[in-house]
């Protein structure tokens, strides 16, 4: 995004877990700052050497340990591309739990170690329930085993949550043990075009309550953003007249084991939806071929090389509660049409896309020419306040990194703060390991 | 009797249900075809004349009586008609075939359209069809139906204007030197190019009506035709696999190596 520059003047690549161990003894000995590097593709400068630490890339740490196909367990070295372990079990008739659009680089280790989250979330949960054990160099160097190949291990503390998402700042992973889940035999979508917003909550747990256990995906695009995408080349999926002043839209993707079968769920559905005496949606479409089931999800997944392609985006990953996802957009848009910035002279756009069935909202606001400081200003720390108000979160799946931490406060009670610093304190008292990130 | 009443057309729409264009093709492992266990779709070019046969009733209104879609094919195939019922044709006929039966000829499908064709008691004034299948890319099809009736026919339409007053079609076709129009006299057989038009997606109201439209059931045996093939495939494999490129160091190298292949020419 060429927001960032990294300030090291070494990068290390050890080949194995003891190779990161003798390196993190001989820094933690003099005293000096580690940054584990994965990808490096996340968005918020979490990998990202600030004041001259060294970096230490895993990348070099690339071999799958075991897999098994009767459990679908994958044990695998930290610097292993997501999309080469999703390559490597395909043929075993699984995928792994997370996808991103960063999948050809980003790399399993850095995926943990930002908890980052993705499309499949909604159908097969967090990395916190995913991940069986990690393997993971503490700060003074020492090798912390807890490569567990175990569904179930009720004995004492869970130390490996604390490196799920601990953004390499309590120590390094090296090695991961996670759950795959089957390949679904059968895939489908639908886009619904819905009067109101209004509509999205009852739609939800309609299509929730009929499609059960196969659904597997639930967007929300509101109109600016649909009207972008269109202008833009995707689409156009449903017919203008009939989508008439729709105000959003809805994506929902089913997997499931037997196609007919979930044919027949989703025929119920449409036909309950379409019958209904006060429609909940104004028209929408199913997938007739697979080329049509990438088109529709071309209109989700294109949104943000649209959102470029408009002028410079503001970009927001906030979670807030699903009865929100409007009036957080709302009051932005209002607060710069307050200040005189909202047209193409300052802010052109202010949208919402993002996956309903998380409460994850992104929020995308287009300053047309280019960043100013006094956007900025005006959207934050508004946003962050916007959010707070409704209990939501700062950073739904982005993480924290460098360029949150002044608003960690946002979603964390000063209690909160205080207990993080002191696990940070027992795990890394040196406070070696990527120091500025996360905490204040 | 007073003047004759303008005839209201009735469009004809073959169809054909083929793998997907976004799937990858594998060979078998007895290379007597592909695997045809992967998801399959309508003929890219079949919608794009299901497609022009709707628009053709939307600029035309009333002058348009019926719009019937047709396939030859397993039972699967009754997704697509389906399909194309749902983006707006009003009825559909299958003319079933075993799963297991050798894909269609094309002879053998345009007697089979012939037959059908003849059967329609109101007549059929235009057949609209693609000009090939993304399967076995044969592109044969429109053209043999066309000479076996006796009929007009326009190959590679990338426009068509019917004019059901005169009884006339007017079609434009991509060509190399550019775009050539021809004036056919109805019945016509038409086939679409790419460019014809962007197939609608069927909406949701719509693939509730398809439930509802009425699809005849037909076997070859009742339209006494034979669909055995005339070809037999020897063998089916994978174009060989490309050799990747390498890198030279400098010009002299480059030299060497073309000389080594042998394309290196003369000095003028």
């Amino acid at each position: 995004m060429g927001k960032y520059h990294g300030q090291a003047n070494s990068v290390l690549r050890p080949r194995t877990t003891e190779q990161v161990s003798e390196i993190v003894k001989y820094c933690a000995h003099r005293r000096i700052g580690i940054v584990p590097q994965g990808g490096n593709t996340g968005l918020v400068g979490g990998s990202i050497s600030l004041q001259k630490e060294i970096v230490l890339s895993l990348g070099a740490m690339n071999n799958v340990r075991s897999f098994d196909p009767v459990s679908g367990i994958l044990v695998a070295d930290a610097g292993c591309i997501l999309q080469s372990l999703s390559d490597y079990i395909a043929p075993h008739n699984h995928i792994m739990p997370l996808d991103l659009g960063a999948k050809g680089s980003c790399q399993i280790g850095g995926n943990i170690s930002t908890n980052a989250g993705g499309l499949r979330l909604l159908r097969y949960g967090s990395l916190h329930g995913t991940v069986l054990g990690l393997e993971v160099v503490l700060p003074d160097g020492t090798i912390l085993d807890q490569l567990s190949t175990l569904r179930k291990d009720n004995t004492g503390y869970d130390l490996k949550q604390l490196f799920i998402g601990g953004e390499g700042t309590l120590g390094i992973v090296t090695g991961v043990s996670i759950l795959t889940p089957p390949a679904p035999q059968a895939t489908n979508n639908i886009f619904l075009a819905l009067p109101r917003f209004d509509n999205v909550l009852p739609l939800f747990q309609i299509v929730k309550r009929q499609l059960g256990e196969i659904m597997s995906a639930f967007e929300y695009i509101d109109r600016t953003a649909y009207d972008m995408g269109l202008t833009h080349g995707l689409g156009p999926l449903l017919d203008a007249e009939e989508v008439g002043d729709s105000e959003c839209f809805i994506l929902v993707e089913t997997s499931g084991g037997n196609n007919e079968h979930d044919l027949e769920k989703l025929n119920h559905l449409l036909e309950h939806l379409l019958t209904a005496d006060q429609p909940l949606i104004n028209t929408g479409t199913l997938s007739q071929s697979p080329s049509q089931f990438n088109a529709i999800w071309a209109m989700r997944e294109g949104l943000t090389e649209c959102c470029q392609k408009e002028g410079k985006p503001y970009k927001y990953d906030v979670s807030v509660p699903l009865a929100d996802f409007q009036k957080v957009v709302d009051a932005v848009r209002e607060r710069m049409i307050s200040k005189g910035l909202y047209g193409d002279h300052a802010i052109s756009k202010v949208m919402g896309y993002g996956h309903v069935g998380d409460g994850n909202l992104h929020l995308n606001v287009i300053a047309k020419h280019g960043y100013r400081p006094e956007l900025e200003a005006a959207l934050e720390p508004f946003i962050y306040e916007v959010v707070a108000s409704r209990k939501g979160s700062v950073s739904a799946e982005h993480g924290i990194g460098s360029m949150k931490t002044h608003a960690l406060h946002y979603s964390k009670s000063d209690v909160s703060i205080e207990w993080m610093r002191k696990v940070k304190q027992v795990f890394d008292p040196l406070n070696i390991m990527n120091p500025g990130k996360v905490l204040p | 009797m007073g003047p004759s009443a303008v005839r209201l057309l009735n469009i004809f729409v073959p169809i054909k249900r083929a793998v997907d264009y976004a799937v990858k093709i594998r060979v078998n492992p007895e290379q007597t075809g592909i695997d045809l266990n992967v998801k399959h779709s309508m003929n890219p070019f079949d919608e794009i004349a299901v497609e022009e046969a709707v628009r053709i009733r939307e600029r035309l209104k009333d002058a348009v009586k019926s719009i019937k879609v047709v396939t030859i094919g397993p039972p699967k195939s009754a997704e697509t008609l389906r399909t194309a019922l749902a983006m707006g044709a009003d009825s559909a006929i299958h003319v079933e075939i075993p799963e297991s039966a050798p894909a269609p000829e094309p002879l053998g499908v345009a007697k089979t359209l012939r037959a059908l064709i003849e059967r329609q008691k109101e007549g059929v004034d235009v057949v609209i069809m693609g000009k090939q299948a993304i399967d076995d890319d044969a592109g044969q099809t429109g053209q043999m139906l066309a000479g076996l009736l006796g009929w007009s026919q326009a190959t590679f339409a990338s426009k068509v204007v019917v004019d059901p007053e005169q009884k006339v079609a007017n079609v434009t076709r991509e060509i190399d030197g550019g775009l050539e129009e021809l004036r056919c006299k109805l019945p016509v057989i038409i086939t679409t190019d790419l460019r014809l038009n962007e197939p609608r997606y069927a909406s949701l109201p719509n693939i509730m009506k398809a439930k509802k439209k009425p699809v005849e059931k037909l076997t070859t045996a009742e339209l006494g035709i034979d669909l055995t093939p005339r070809l037999e495939t020897i063998k089916v494999t994978e174009p060989p696999k490309r050799v990747g490129g390498g890198k030279v160091a400098n010009v002299d190298e480059l030299l060497a190596k073309l000389k080594e292949a042998g394309i290196t020419g003369k000095h003028a």
